[in-house]
């Protein structure tokens, strides 16, 4: 028996590591990786407010979140790839302009 | 029990993702990030989602995760550069993030007694009551992110290829 808000305080916790992540990470792979924990710390709130009104909708929105993520990662991944090729390097320092 | 599982997955989950910032070799972050990932499943599972649970191992730690490392091998990524960043992400990042989890954790302490408590085994949805749901209520929608992932893989198949082929 524990309470659910120990949950809630994790997925916080997870979440600003996430952004925390995003902020200093200076590798454009490891700032997409930031925002995947964040979708999953988000997530993990979803399962746990599911749990506290025992409402299965809840869940679907994470299976959701999860459809829309995969999709993200693919597209993410293509972008980072067709990054690479233009500009051969990940810093995301080096790749603040739209123009080549 | 229950407790247990809880505070050796959290610290998981905790280490994996400060190991996550910590690191700076991509392939390295990847990896933490598959810890966190598949402890999230196990959370999951103590939350009574099964589905969920199973669908996060194949879904995040198995699908997404390999597709990172997959890409991190094929750019053959190496070491991060040390650089000094922004200065606006430093003065307003950090403060706006420490404010924000400063607000959840007070609100969620203050609402602690109106929140439940979890207990192995009570209320566990099946994949079942979770399909119900899904193919009756919410038939349109599921059907809607077919066409998602369709346009997902087309965008991604066109973005990666090379240019004039």
């Amino acid at each position: 028996m524990i309470p659910s808000s120990w949950y809630l305080i994790l997925s916080a916790v997870l979440f600003s590591l996430g952004v925390i992540g995003f902020l200093i990470k200076r590798t454009l792979i490891t700032v997409f990786m930031s925002i995947e924990l964040m979708l999953n710390a988000v997530n993990l709130s979803f399962v746990t407010f599911a749990h506290e009104w025992h409402a299965v909708k809840g869940q679907i929105f994470v299976f959701f979140v999860m459809v829309v993520a995969a999709a993200e990662a693919a597209v993410g991944l293509a972008i980072i790839i067709a990054v690479y090729r233009s500009r051969s390097t990940l810093n995301v320092d080096q790749i603040d302009l739209m123009k080549l | 029990m229950h407790l247990i599982l809880f505070l050796i997955f959290a610290g998981f989950c905790l280490a994996g993702a400060i190991n996550l910032l910590l690191q700076t070799h991509p392939i390295n972050s990847a990896l933490s990030l598959i810890v966190v990932m598949s402890s999230l499943a196990v959370l999951y599972l103590l939350l009574g989602a099964e589905f969920l649970a199973a669908a996060q191992i194949i879904v995040y730690a198995g699908a997404i995760m390999v597709l990172f490392t997959f890409v991190v091998m094929l750019l053959n990524v190496g070491t991060e550069e040390k650089t000094h960043g922004s200065k606006v992400a430093k003065a307003i990042g950090f403060p706006a993030v420490v404010v924000v989890l400063g607000v959840i954790a007070t609100t969620l302490l203050q609402a602690q007694k109106q929140l439940g408590r979890v207990s192995l085994g009570d209320s566990v949805t099946t994949t079942q009551d979770l399909s119900r749901v899904l193919f009756h209520e919410l038939l349109l929608p599921f059907e809607l992110t077919s066409v998602l992932i369709l346009v997902a893989i087309l965008g991604a198949v066109a973005l990666a290829q090379k240019e004039g082929a």
